[in-house]
């Protein structure tokens, strides 16, 4: 059961990463939209693990994505924060009862599930963008980007999110 | 000492947070002055192979398309040679004269949406690709070699925000630099040209003779717009490039072999001032 834990992840992570390059970042769509999925294994990722490993997953994450596509650290930067913030959001989509060891993400409504993903996209995104292009003379392009940009993403999670549901787990 | 301790497994994770956020702001900023990180980047062995072999499955696609660019670029060429006055010489194509060498490559990674666009392609070490190098297409320039590896490269493109390159109007000697605004993915901006040069919309903009990697007269693109810059004394013009960034596949790299000699003259100079 353990052993199966580890190899859903490693699976998921290589997929991932290898989708996002492959596909998603050669996507294009109206000449800059490049939904950015990879988000999705940060929304699966299992609630009762050890945080420390999952912040040091997510950066990796990033890290991977930077090393195909040129990004320098910006996706590790934005990846990473959304790790370290991820208890934070769950507590305010899901209140008190995700700390109960009962609680799966598939048991939770669609609302909730739907504004948790969410969250974590328009968090990445922000800082994605602001660290991209920082300067804060460009703010209106940043939220332009960061508003087009997430809401593709937040299409495309949420599809794949419906195709390989969590609830089996 | 004890409380230290507390304090640092109590807040490890948000240290720990720190840590990476800090160790990864510090690359992109480093980056952020002027060049790609040598270290992050698509030309190393593992992202090269990925690509490569993503490429050498989706290249059968638009083989056709493709050729005929090919095709087009033979036929140009030919009728260059076809009209060139005399018959060319053997001995003035030898290759201990020529100063300029060219390599060809193709495109595995392309990206045009980012404001740091770089383009990875399959030629490296082993092909004699250094930094520094030109790349152009069949229509016009692509960039400047960044980073190397045995197999493979990457190239800045010209749409990047750090990206400068001497460029001119064709027939005259009126030179400014090539940048971009990262507006739109097929318009540049040619900027430092004095106002009392004359401009035309569609008039042709060429590769200066400026720098030492790209060959004089290189194509880059025709002016779209143009107007005055905030202090009123330089054009600042729109130019739309003749290359299709989106679909680029066959490039070639372009090798300067006058350049160590320049540069290092230009050093000399520099020095004895």
């Amino acid at each position: 059961m353990i052993s199966n834990y580890y190899f859903i992840n490693v699976v998921r992570f290589t997929l991932l990463v290898l989708v996002q390059v492959l596909v998603f970042n050669r996507l294009n769509f109206f000449g800059y939209i490049n939904p950015m999925v990879y988000i999705l294994f940060l929304y699966w990722y299992p609630i009762k693990q050890n945080r420390a490993a999952f912040i040091g997953l997510s950066f990796l994450l990033g890290l991977c994505i930077d090393f195909f596509s040129d990004t320098m650290a910006i996706n590790a930067a934005a990846t990473v924060t959304i790790a370290y913030l991820r208890p934070a959001i769950m507590r305010f989509v899901f209140g008190v009862n995700y700390e109960f060891q009962s609680f799966k993400l598939g048991n939770a409504t669609k609302v909730q599930q739907f504004t948790f993903l969410a969250l974590l996209i328009v968090v990445h995104h922000l800082v994605y963008f602001s660290v991209e292009i920082f300067s804060f003379a460009n703010l209106l392009l940043i939220l332009k980007k960061v508003f087009s940009i997430g809401l593709a993403t937040l299409v495309l999670s949420l599809l794949f999110s419906s195709l390989f549901s969590v609830s089996k787990e | 000492m004890q409380q230290i301790i507390n304090f640092i497994i109590r807040y490890k994770n948000f240290l720990l947070y720190l840590f990476l956020l800090a160790v990864s702001l510090g690359f992109t900023i480093q980056s952020h002055a002027y060049h790609q990180s040598s270290f992050f980047n698509s030309s190393s062995w593992l992202t090269g192979n990925i690509y490569n072999t993503s490429y050498s499955i989706t290249s059968y696609f638009d083989l056709d398309e493709e050729n005929k660019k090919l095709v087009e670029e033979n036929r140009q060429l030919r009728k260059i040679l076809f009209n060139y006055p005399k018959s060319v010489d053997t001995l003035a194509l030898d290759s201990i004269q020529a100063s300029y060498t060219i390599t060809s490559g193709q495109v595995i990674k392309n990206s045009y949406a980012d404001r740091r666009n770089y383009i990875t392609i399959n030629k490296g070490e082993k092909d004699s690709v250094k930094p520094d190098m030109g790349v152009i297409t069949t229509k016009g320039i692509l960039g400047i070699i960044e980073n190397t590896s045995n197999k493979f490269a990457t190239v800045q493109s010209i749409l990047n925000v750090n990206s400068n390159i001497n460029a001119k109007l064709k027939n005259t000697n009126h030179f400014g630099s090539l940048v971009w605004n990262e507006e739109t993915y097929n318009v540049v901006q040619l900027i430092d040209i004095p106002k009392l040069v004359p401009l035309n919309v569609g008039d042709t903009i060429v590769t200066g003779g400026m720098s030492s990697i790209f060959p004089e007269n290189i194509p880059i693109g025709t002016i779209k717009k143009f107007d005055l810059d905030n202090a009123q004394s330089f054009w600042r013009v729109d130019v739309e490039l003749f290359n299709d960034m989106t679909n680029i596949k066959n490039v070639y790299i372009v090798n300067n072999a006058d350049r160590p000699e320049v540069l290092k003259l230009e050093e000399e100079t520099l020095s004895d001032d």
